[in-house]
């Protein structure tokens, strides 16, 4: 696509992108490149040189237990986020899709957690399974249930899952509704007068015709976990306990500004560079994203 | 709607009811949170806290505003809003720029220009953040407005967004402006951006609660608590070690922190939802 009309000049134009294009010089390009820089070195340990030593970073990251742990924590994590959080919110859609009035007012009342910062979600839940003071913990202990996510990995697992998920589901109900009111209503009476029940009609035509929404959420919130719940682990787990919720970018973090690794924290973001290389891929090429130049 | 296929009977009320739970169980949280913010220390640390508010709402949010447990919660929120407000407008500012630049010029470099910005939508900060830390410790921008603001500008989103709209735009509008002998920056400000409004307002609340909700860029960037965020300084108010935290005071300010950017969203919500189907789809 291509402008007819267009107006004289060069001097003007480039005036006009070099805010942009120096902000994305210093802040994108120059740390981009360092970081692929330092991936291929090893500073010594007072910081004054460093050793180059081409992929090795790669190579002991690789086969470095502790990272390889950590990438299946975030596989398990990112799953749950995206499980989790599209389940509540299409079975929300799906109930408030079927309501002549009032889906909007629900609209508003379930919108609002998307504006609460993941970090602050991480503060609420970590008060209710607080495990001195935590009124859910309280409970489970009358239960007979002993929580205590500070020295159980699963336990803290779930937790971060469940706090990353929860303002989550916001976002993902409003797609789902917009998705759900946008399939022709013919299509779903011819069932009905079919005599097929609800929920039949749900799986059997409903989900089908809403499946490029539900891959695109899929996407969406892979990448919403990988890259934005930094915020709920620091504050609820710190990575802990032995690791057992340190994703990826957590890593990046720990490694890099808590132990000092830099060449191996360099390498780390070279490798998740190229995981949101994929997934953008992904993103454009199956959902239609459409960037014309 | 689904609902001219049932009929209202037991199902209607079902329905309502399976929402007003899910609603019920998305607002619990705040409503501990602001239960914790209007009761004392004694009423948390002896479980289970009550159900119901208490009576230290003024005591609570008093003491979180004027001296917080590093700095006071009214300098972080000072410091988010400068923060938020500043990502937002620059962000909208250089876009428009560059948005107009590539669809209303042929100049040298346009299509490396392009693709250079088209790759940054491709790394968020959250990976690049050791070097970038460093670029901006260089610049001496550590505990500066311009270090928390400046790093988080720099992606294309917005650019994108306005060059598709720009594309919408009419050629008969620009026709007519260069037969006027119109300059281009007159036709930029006379006409381009007042048609843009609505699209600017709906970038503005989702960069608005981009830049507010931020963590951990403020986390590496401000070591002096009088310039932490107050999304990234609720942490810093838990002590370390075993000592009992200061529940009222860090649940009024983990109040506090999600208000302006909920505010936004439920005042601007059809903007709001415009924006994020745009900016995502």
């Amino acid at each position: 696509m291509e402008k007819r009309v267009r107006f004289r000049g060069w001097l003007l134009p480039t005036l006009l992108v070099v805010p942009q294009l120096a902000i994305t010089a210093i802040f994108f390009f120059v740390p981009a490149g360092q970081a692929v820089w330092q991936s291929l070195f090893i500073p010594d340990p007072f910081g004054l040189r460093s050793q180059f030593v081409g992929l090795g970073n790669f190579v002991f990251l690789l086969s470095d237990p502790f990272y390889r742990a950590s990438f299946v924590t975030t596989a398990i994590f990112s799953a749950s986020v995206a499980f989790v959080s599209m389940a509540v919110a299409l079975w929300l859609a799906v109930l408030a899709d079927r309501l002549i009035k009032g889906s909007g007012t629900y609209r508003t009342l379930l919108i609002w957690p998307y504006a609460v910062a993941p970090a602050v979600a991480g503060v609420l839940w970590l008060f209710m399974f607080n495990t001195r003071v935590g009124l859910v913990s309280w409970y489970l202990g009358l239960l007979g249930y002993d929580w205590n996510h500070t020295l159980n990995g699963e336990e803290a697992m779930g937790l971060v899952v469940i706090a990353s998920s929860w303002g989550r589901i916001s976002y993902n109900f409003l797609f789902f509704l917009a998705g759900l009111q946008a399939i022709p209503k013919s299509v779903i009476e011819a069932a009905a007068i079919d005599g097929a029940r609800f929920w039949k009609r749900f799986w059997t035509i409903v989900f089908p015709l809403l499946s490029p929404t539900t891959f695109f959420l899929l996407v969406v919130n892979v990448v919403y976990a990988f890259f934005e719940t930094f915020g709920v682990i620091h504050t609820i787990t710190s990575g802990g306990p032995q690791q057992s919720t340190t994703i990826l970018v957590y890593k990046v973090f720990s490694d890099g500004f808590v132990g000092q690794d830099l060449g191996s924290s360099a390498a780390q973001s070279v490798i998740l560079l190229v995981v949101v290389g994929i997934l953008t891929i992904v993103q454009f090429k199956y959902i239609e994203r459409k960037v014309h130049y | 709607m689904g609902g001219m296929v049932e009929k209202r009977g037991v199902s209607y009320w079902l329905i309502h009811a399976g929402l007003i739970l899910g609603v019920a169980i998305i607002f619990f949280p705040i409503w501990l949170a602001f239960v914790a913010s209007t009761v004392d220390q004694q009423d948390i640390i002896r479980p289970p806290m009550p159900l119901l508010p208490g009576d230290q709402f003024l005591e609570n949010y008093g003491r979180a505003l004027t001296s917080g447990v590093n700095a006071p919660v009214a300098r972080m929120l000072l410091n988010s809003s400068v923060m938020a407000l500043g990502i937002a407008f620059g962000k909208i500012v250089i876009s428009l720029l560059s948005a107009f630049a590539i669809v209303y010029f042929r100049f040298p470099g346009r299509r490396l220009f392009f693709w250079l910005i088209f790759l940054t939508l491709m790394l968020p900060v959250e990976v690049r953040i050791v070097p970038t830390y460093e670029v901006a410790a260089n610049f001496g921008m550590l505990n500066s407005y311009s270090g928390l603001i400046l790093p988080l500008i720099a992606s294309a989103t917005a650019t994108f967004l306005f060059r598709q709209f720009f594309m919408t735009v009419p050629d008969e509008l620009a026709e007519a402006a260069r037969v006027d002998g119109a300059r281009p920056m007159r036709f930029f400000f006379d006409i381009l951006v007042p048609m843009s409004r609505t699209n600017i307002a709906a970038l503005f609340v989702i960069l608005f609660i981009y830049g507010w909700n931020q963590y951990l860029w403020p986390l590496l960037i401000t070591t002096d608590p009088q310039m932490n965020t107050i999304v990234m300084g609720i942490k810093q108010m838990f002590p370390s070690g075993d000592d009992l935290a200061d529940w009222p005071v860090i649940m009024a300010t983990s109040l506090l922190a999600m208000i302006p950017p909920v505010v936004v969203v439920i005042l601007m919500q059809n903007l709001f939802v415009r924006g994020l189907m745009e900016s995502e789809k």
